[in-house]
């Protein structure tokens, strides 16, 4: 069944609408038999999206395997905070090993259920940004490359938050973080640095490769859904705004996290072997300082003497990548936005 | 049956033969032909029942072998050298999640500079490791050692090196007796770990542990190390029912009982060590040499009993542990407190330097004279060394020695001292 969009307008709250929709249709965190994979008593922060990301995919992972998932989890937050010894959060099996094997230890427990012809359970690896784009990088692009049967999730909170918000190759151009610090002639993180890993993904020619966002936890269980029903290499990317390393209020995690979709700076797509299938279109883009304001990481550039050289930088990489991936309206979308809008604009009348 | 074949492909055949799920390779000299013989069973369907993973470095082999057994897989890797240090993190991963995998090292020096041939410095940098470490004198050993470390690494959940001399072993051709599938189906039964990754029964492993529990689990890796010098000797009994013949065990004497100067060394060089006792046997010299086969669990008792009757020991070693001298002569001298007799370090065999049976004669021959020092280094060119050193002396730069050698050698400068070695010596 194709993800049905589903509007704001069909409760008249901010609720997600799932109670106009059939069972089949709503979300997996709308059912009451979620398996709450990640469950709570864990010791994440307020408002963390980390947490927030993490149960949503696995509960998802879960409701597609028939709750047969083995996860691997990379040393960072997650882990950290889900199993403080003697207690866990994981109501599935589970496994840490060290920072930068999560991928490979995958692989080994996939070759595990394959050589005991267990095809039905399904493995996921799992790491923050730094786990994944710097330290686990050559054990993800082994996995990729030998189309390990293995989902990795990638939570990218954009630097090593664990061990006190340290810069790493996530962390965007002008961030302040412990490594990248608001001083000097060029406050925050460098410029021209840093990596796009779904991309990177996406050149091993992997069956799957998406990028999620907490803002859009619908489209976030739509594609691990679908993830899991692929076999070999699959990658997601999920954007988890922190609120400790980036200085935003807990509550506005899904305001942040919202935010970057919609000004084009972290875009949300789809690809299938290395081709990108769909996109997430921004109806309207939001200005890049809408995202900044919010985080005290860019307060720096704000206040009486704003810099805006830096913000018209980073506005560039928005409108780069609003271009690249394609993420305005086509023409057709446009036409059919516009006769949505009417036919609503008619219901609303009647 | 018996065969005329490498050490690499005999152990190959021993591992395959102990039906491993899981195998992970990743190529490094001198272990290569151990996992090229193991892909080809697998690839042409002799050895059923195992995927065989070409991994992108040595720490993904480890990892994904770590994957595998916590998985409840039996999980099989082999390296040496830079591959071990490449790992050394995921090697006490391994040991501290209690899985029980086994590895072939096939001992290499480590660089720089760098340096393909044997020696003892890779998995003597991971001794502590938690890992327990088996030390093969012949090509039939290294074979019998790897089936008799499945059964010890299962029972007692901790994963097993065994240690195989470089090229010395792993390439020399010799006569192995490979044992039949049901032999070994006798000896090691199917893997059935504690705990297991399963979705019908979850549990969460590695979890962040701290000052409340560490040390006991700390603790409990060095009591399984203390229940496997138990287990060592008695697996070693049993495996001599069912194959025949003696392999492994703790220590191996040989013609120690009215020794009065033992040569203590590990792994191969025993081989040639047995010979020299018999000659110096022969002339004369009341002489025995002591193999040390588990490095660890170091069987301190054992090793007391062996040597405390002799009036000097002399342990020789491949491996230099820079700044203090020897490694196993630590483990030698604490097994022996508190009894007075002469002790003596011979670092020798360094990045593949052969270590003949004259050295080894005239090294028993100074010994026996008192002439050996606390420490010494067999065969070690002193005319290139102590040049580099008066170079060093006069204009001190800092840089690589062994280019430093060669850059006044390539200058053509003449040979300073009486004593310069030929430059063939040197390249």
């Amino acid at each position: 069944m194709a993800l049905q969009a589903v509007h704001f307008y069909q409760t008249g709250t901010f609720t997600a609408g799932n109670r106009l929709l059939g069972e089949t249709e709503r979300a997996v965190q709308a059912n009451m038999r979620r398996t709450n994979s990640l469950n709570s008593g864990h010791r994440a922060c307020q408002g963390c999206g980390e947490a927030l990301g993490a149960r949503y995919a696995i509960d998802a992972a879960m409701q597609a395997s028939k709750n047969r998932v083995i996860a691997v989890n990379a040393t960072g937050c997650l882990e950290v905070f889900s199993t403080p010894y003697p207690e866990t959060s994981w109501q599935i099996p589970w496994i840490h090993s060290l920072f930068g094997n999560a991928a490979a230890v995958g692989a080994g427990v996939a070759a595990a259920m394959r050589v005991r012809g267990r095809k039905d359970v399904r493995v996921i690896a799992q790491g923050g940004d730094g786990g994944t784009t710097d330290i686990g990088f050559g054990c993800l692009s082994g996995m990729f490359e030998r189309n390990d049967d293995v989902l990795y999730i990638c939570y990218d909170n954009e630097a090593y938050m664990n061990t006190g918000v340290q810069r790493s190759s996530a962390t965007p151009p002008a961030a302040r973080t412990a490594t990248t610090m608001a001083v000097g002639a060029h406050p925050g993180n460098v410029f021209g640095t840093g990596k796009n890993v779904p991309l990177i993904a996406m050149a091993h020619n992997i069956p799957f490769v998406a990028t999620a966002s907490v803002a859009n936890l619908r489209d976030l269980e739509d594609k691990v859904t679908r993830a899991m029903a692929i076999e070999g290499a699959r990658y997601i990317h999920i954007h988890v705004p922190c609120p400790l390393g980036w200085g935003s209020e807990p509550k506005h995690t899904i305001q942040v996290a919202r935010m970057a979709v919609e000004s084009g700076l972290f875009p949300l797509f789809e690809a299938e072997h290395g081709e990108i299938t769909s996109r997430y279109v921004l109806r309207r883009p939001v200005p890049v300082t809408e995202y900044l304001k919010l985080q005290r990481r860019f307060a720096h550039l704000f206040g009486k003497d704003p810099d805006v050289a830096t913000i018209a930088a980073i506005q560039a990489i928005a409108d780069r990548n609003i271009q690249r991936f394609g993420l305005l309206p086509t023409p057709t979308q446009t036409q059919m936005n516009a006769d949505e809008a009417q036919m609503n604009a008619e219901k609303a009348k009647r | 049956m018996l065969r005329q074949i490498e050490g690499s492909l005999a152990v190959a055949q021993a591992v395959a033969l102990c039906r491993p799920e899981v195998i992970c390779a990743y190529p490094i000299t001198p272990q290569t032909h151990i996992v090229e013989g193991l892909g080809e069973m697998v690839k042409s369907g002799e050895l059923g029942g195992c995927e065989f993973i070409n991994v992108e470095s040595e720490f993904a082999a480890l990892s994904v072998a770590i994957g595998a057994s916590a998985a409840g897989a039996r999980s099989y890797t082999a390296t040496a050298s830079q591959g071990i240090l490449f790992m050394a993190e995921a090697v006490y991963n391994a040991a501290g999640l209690g899985l029980p995998i086994v590895m072939t090292v096939g001992n290499r020096a480590i660089g720089a500079p760098i340096n393909i041939w044997n020696d003892h410095s890779d998995s003597m940098a991971l001794r502590d490791a938690g890992w327990i470490q088996l030390y093969a004198e012949t090509n039939q050993e290294a074979a019998d050692l790897h089936i008799q470390a499945f059964r010890l690494a299962e029972e007692l959940s901790i994963p097993v090196m065994v240690c195989v001399d470089g090229f010395i072993l792993t390439h020399a051709y010799d006569r192995v007796d490979i044992p039949s599938q049901e032999q070994v189906d006798q000896y090691l039964p199917p893997f059935e770990p504690v705990q297991v990754l399963d979705v019908t029964d979850p549990v969460s492993m590695g979890a962040m542990v701290g000052p409340e529990a560490f040390f006991e689990v700390r603790y409990l890796e060095h009591h399984k190390q203390e229940t496997a010098l138990e287990r060592i000797p008695e697996l070693a009994a049993e495996f001599k029912r069912v194959f025949g013949r003696d392999s492994g065990g703790l220590v191996r004497g040989y013609r120690c009982e009215d020794a009065e100067t033992i040569v203590v060394a590990l792994g191969s060089v025993n081989g040639t060590l047995k010979e020299a006792v018999d000659e110096a046997r022969a002339r004369g010299d009341r002489v025995g040499s002591l193999a040390i086969c588990s490095f660890r669990p170091f069987p301190l008792a054992e090793v007391r009993a062996a040597l405390r009757h002799a009036k000097r020991v002399v342990v020789l070693e491949k491996c230099l542990a820079v700044g203090i001298g020897g490694i196993v002569s630590d483990g030698v001298r604490k097994a022996l407190s508190g009894i007075a007799l002469e002790g003596h370090t011979v670092i020798a065999g360094l990045g593949g330097r052969a270590i003949t049976k004259a050295s080894l004669l005239g090294l028993i021959e100074r010994a026996t004279g008192g002439e050996l020092a606390q420490l010494n280094f067999l065969d070690l060119d002193w005319k290139v060394v102590k040049r580099e050193i008066e170079r060093q002396r006069e204009h001190r730069r800092a840089g690589p020695a062994a280019e430093n050698i060669l850059r006044d050698l390539g200058r053509g400068l003449p040979p300073r001292g009486q004593d310069f070695g030929p430059p063939a010596r040197i390249g």
